[in-house]
């Protein structure tokens, strides 16, 4: 079942194509990685589809509905989680109350003026950090976490929305080796359990070519292959892309 | 109104406009480079024209001892900026930076009372210009010759300090820091003398701005903050940071202003509006238009770098539950035990830790900073005055609707402020209140103008001061409990959310803008409540109750308590009332001890009154 599916984007700063004509497609269930050099258009086009910038051209879907250019809070009511590349969470929040907030704002409690809210679905963000192996560390203050573990609570969060769709920017930057493979694992493993189709961006063509499922590579604005980590290691002008055979510069 | 006389009003404006831009420059200097809102920087304008008059007072017979006179009175002011960077503010950078902004304000309060001192309390107005006393005629209108300097220095002044910034090297370091100041100092900079050049340089051009009006304007002790309100609307019209914004933004509003002056009275539909007496709100709301059209002004830009704006605040958790009610208990017994002047004086306490209380809300946990919080404060006076003697209502009736008054004027000011966030967002509530305050300064007709309004007492059953007090201890107990519990509602939760990370919050489907501005009607009306109390106790209301001074208490009480706890406003409030109250028995120069003991405090414990008992329990924050 297709998820998400973008068609035609585009997006133009100045006279800078930074996306010229991008399809994406991710099913249920499926990671899809969304690798290509430095300028790709890989943060622009996730902008897109999160709804941060409005595209010039092209349309987003999400189960068939049009979200193309609505709000990213509006776009998360309809069933899309999201990491951001440098993790962003609430410090001056427990790592509890932060998926807390999560589940408020899901539930539409957050315009109560008179209710305390600190035992407020505190066992539902107990189980979301459970899921995410952060549960031990549930009543530990955010702003004292170690950088890999934020980035779990980050998924916690987006995860407090049942979500169809995460799109995850980079969900292992910053981290250490193995922490990375155990990241990956754990969204794979998320993936497959609740049948949530996943987009990420990359750098660690370790994590990509182990855990995705389909590969898009952008250059220039452009898609220039897709398919399985197979296809994608063995075809010649991703090979070109990313060992500077110079097609950076030239026509592709 | 003919040509000549619009011709002759627009002279006027520009000449206006010079020394308002010169002022205006300095101050976007000093924040572009340090990142300090220098609340002292129209104290530094009246220290020049203070000077200024002296000086050309004694040496200024002739034109080189005049114009050295000038030049000396701002060269003054620019060390005696300096030596406040230097021996204040530098201890204050790696303090949250809302302790710049009390430290200047003690500053404000020092500044003024060694003025009182030494110049006294009455008007000066200086001599003339030697050679330029004269004046000329213009389309048959009289034109004071020293207009014609006025006119050029503003230009002049644009053209030098634009040649500082593009050609030398400090004026590259200034716009290098002006830009990212982080990475200024990571390359190796002397940030500490940069910034003190910088508190020169702006310190100089806003003495120099006042020894210029020398012939013109009268120097008096209430120009501080007359100008620094002026100084922060052209800073913002012209976007911060930007010099040819500020001259543009100068010129805007002081022709704005002139043009009001030429139009005198109009008669529309049988009433007659007084333009004239209109220049202080044209201003603003020529502020609150330009913002709302561009909000970083006419020739800002986006801040390159934008860092957190308040200092992240851990929701300190409530007292315990009996600490609370032994609290009550002895502020509930305490009129059985102290004389009537006492119980006054706790009344106020109690009325401005409300007060405080719902500006701590609006900081702490809504992230936001408000540099005209007594607007909700006076329009609650105001409310419960008109409705009680205007409307006929009773007390009782206006009391209780004079919160519903001070929420929706906090959510009509609100919907404009949410759109800016930052520095911009609290500059333009100091637009608000202004605005507020100036129609209760010239609406006589309702609001009896600087007069104010007397007799506005309590119902019977609560004549007696000790009645009052009951009330105002029951209204405060309410409502900074409903503040506290709001710190940790869902709705708090979710504004503490937008205030840690916006992106965040609206990652998970989070409103910000909209939380921010039920924030707005919240504090308005708890706010408007503690004015309300107040008019009553005090049985008569001016326009004070909403100046610029009661908004910048609000803000001492709060920063002097500690942001960071939930009981510091109410400490607070509590220190500053009794403070004043005791100090100005004592002394005439109560202003200036109150600011060195603000200084003393600022310095010695960064974390506010509050923080000390961390600071003395060793608890890690």
């Amino acid at each position: 079942m297709t998820v998400l599916s973008a068609s035609g984007l585009v997006k133009s700063y100045g006279g800078v194509k930074a996306v010229r004509g991008v399809d994406l497609r991710v099913d249920a269930g499926e990671l899809l990685a969304l690798i290509g050099p430095n300028g790709a258009g890989k943060s622009t086009c996730f902008n897109m589809l999160m709804g941060q910038i409005a595209p010039d051209a092209g349309r987003v879907e999400l189960l068939g509905a049009d979200i193309t250019g609505q709000a990213p809070r509006r776009i998360w009511r309809q069933g899309v989680g999201r990491t951001f590349q440098i993790t962003a969470t609430f410090a001056s929040m427990l790592v509890r109350e932060n998926v807390q907030t999560a589940l408020m704002s899901r539930h539409r409690r957050l315009g109560n003026l008179f209710l305390s809210a600190t035992k407020l679905y505190a066992e539902g963000a107990l189980a979301l950090l459970e899921r995410v192996g952060m549960a031990d560390q549930a009543e530990r203050p955010c702003s004292v976490l170690a950088y890999g573990d934020l980035k779990r609570v980050e998924l916690a969060m987006a995860l407090a929305n049942d979500p169809k769709l995460l799109l995850m920017d980079e969900p292992t930057a910053g981290m250490a080796p193995t922490e990375r493979q155990a990241m990956m694992a754990l969204v794979a493993k998320l993936a497959r359990e609740s049948r949530i189709a996943v987009l990420f961006t990359e750098h660690d063509m370790d994590a990509v070519f182990t855990h995705a499922d389909r590969i898009v590579v952008l250059n220039r604005g452009r898609v220039i292959a897709e398919g399985e980590p197979a296809d994608v290691r063995a075809d010649e002008l991703v090979q070109r892309v990313y060992l500077g055979g110079g097609t950076m510069f030239g026509h592709v | 109104m003919d040509f000549s006389s619009i011709v002759v009003q627009f002279l006027n404006g520009l000449a206006g406009a010079s020394s308002l831009f010169l002022v205006a420059a300095g101050l976007s200097l000093i924040f572009g480079v340090t990142r300090v809102v220098n609340f002292a920087h129209g104290s530094f304008y009246m220290l020049g024209l203070f000077l200024a008059y002296s000086l050309a007072g004694r040496f200024g017979g002739t034109p080189t001892g005049f114009w050295i006179s000038l030049l000396v009175s701002a060269l003054v002011v620019g060390v005696v900026g300096a030596l406040v960077e230097i021996v204040i503010l530098r201890r204050t950078y790696r303090s949250p930076e809302l302790f710049q902004l009390l430290a200047t304000f003690a500053v404000v309060l020092v500044i003024k009372d060694v003025a009182l001192a030494i110049w006294g309390a009455d008007s000066l107005l200086g001599r003339r210009a030697p050679g330029l006393s004269g004046s000329f005629q213009f389309f048959g209108k009289v034109i004071p010759a020293y207009d014609l300097v006025l006119i050029a220095a503003g230009p002049v002044v644009l053209g030098l300090l634009w040649l500082i910034v593009r050609r030398t090297r400090f004026g590259r370091l200034v716009r290098a820091a002006t830009q990212d100041r982080e990475m200024v100092g990571a390359l190796g900079v002397n940030e500490a003398w940069l910034f003190t050049g910088v508190f020169f340089l702006g310190s100089f051009l806003a003495g120099l701005g006042g020894a210029i009006v020398l012939p013109r304007e009268p120097a008096n002790l209430s120009l501080d903050i007359a100008v620094i309100a002026d100084a922060f609307v052209v800073v913002v019209v012209g976007g911060m940071g930007s010099l040819p914004g500020a001259y543009l933004a100068a010129l805007l509003i002081a022709e704005v202003k002139a043009l009001c002056i030429a139009i005198g009275d109009v008669s529309m539909f049988g009433y007659t509006v007084s333009f004239s007496r209109l220049t202080l709100v044209v201003e603003f709301v020529v502020m609150a238009v330009v913002l709302v059209v561009r909000p970083y002004g006419l020739l800002g830009r986006p801040s390159a770098t934008p860092r957190a704006q308040v200092a992240i605040m851990a929701a300190s958790r409530p007292p315990r539950g009996r600490w609370i009610l032994l609290v009550i208990a002895v502020l509930a017994v305490a009129p059985l035990l102290i004389d009537r002047y006492s119980i006054v004086l706790l009344n106020d306490v109690l009325v401005f830790a409300l007060f405080a209380a719902s500006l701590h809300f609006f900081m702490g946990t809504g992230g936001m900073i408000s540099f005209g919080h007594a607007a909700y404060f006076g329009i609650g006076a105001y409310a419960a005055a008109l409705l009680l003697k205007r409307a006929g209502l009773q007390m009782e009736v206006a009391l209780t609707l004079a919160p519903v008054a001070g929420g929706i004027a906090a959510l009509f000011f609100g919907w404009f402020c949410v759109r800016l966030s930052g520095v911009y967002l609290a500059m333009l509530t100091l637009a608000f209140a202004q605005i507020a305050w100036s129609i209760a300064y010239q609406w006589d007709a309702l609001t009896g103008g600087s007069n104010g309004m007397v007799g506005v007492w309590p119902a019977a059953w609560l004549a007696d001061k000790a009645a009052f007090y009951w009330l105002t201890l029951g209204v405060t107990v309410v409502g900074v409990l409903w503040l506290w519990r709001m710190a940790s509602s869902p709705f708090g939760y979710g504004l503490r959310a937008g205030r840690d990370s916006p992106l965040r919050a609206e990652a998970l489907g989070i409103d910000v803008r909209r939380q921010q501005w039920f924030t707005f009607g919240v504090v308005g009306a708890v706010a408007a409540a503690a004015g309300a109390l107040y008019a009553f106790s005090k049985g008569s209301i001016s326009p004070d109750v909403m100046g610029i001074q009661r908004s910048v208490d609000a803000l001492v009480m709060v920063l002097l308590g500690g942001v960071h706890s939930l009981v510091g406003p109410l400490v607070g409030a509590a220190v500053l009332t009794w403070l004043q109250d005791e100090i100005i028995r004592d002394t005439e120069y109560w202003r200036g001890l109150l600011g060195l003991a603000i200084l003393a405090l600022v310095l010695l414990l960064p974390q506010g009154l509050a923080g000390a008992r961390d600071l003395w329990r060793r608890k890690p924050a």
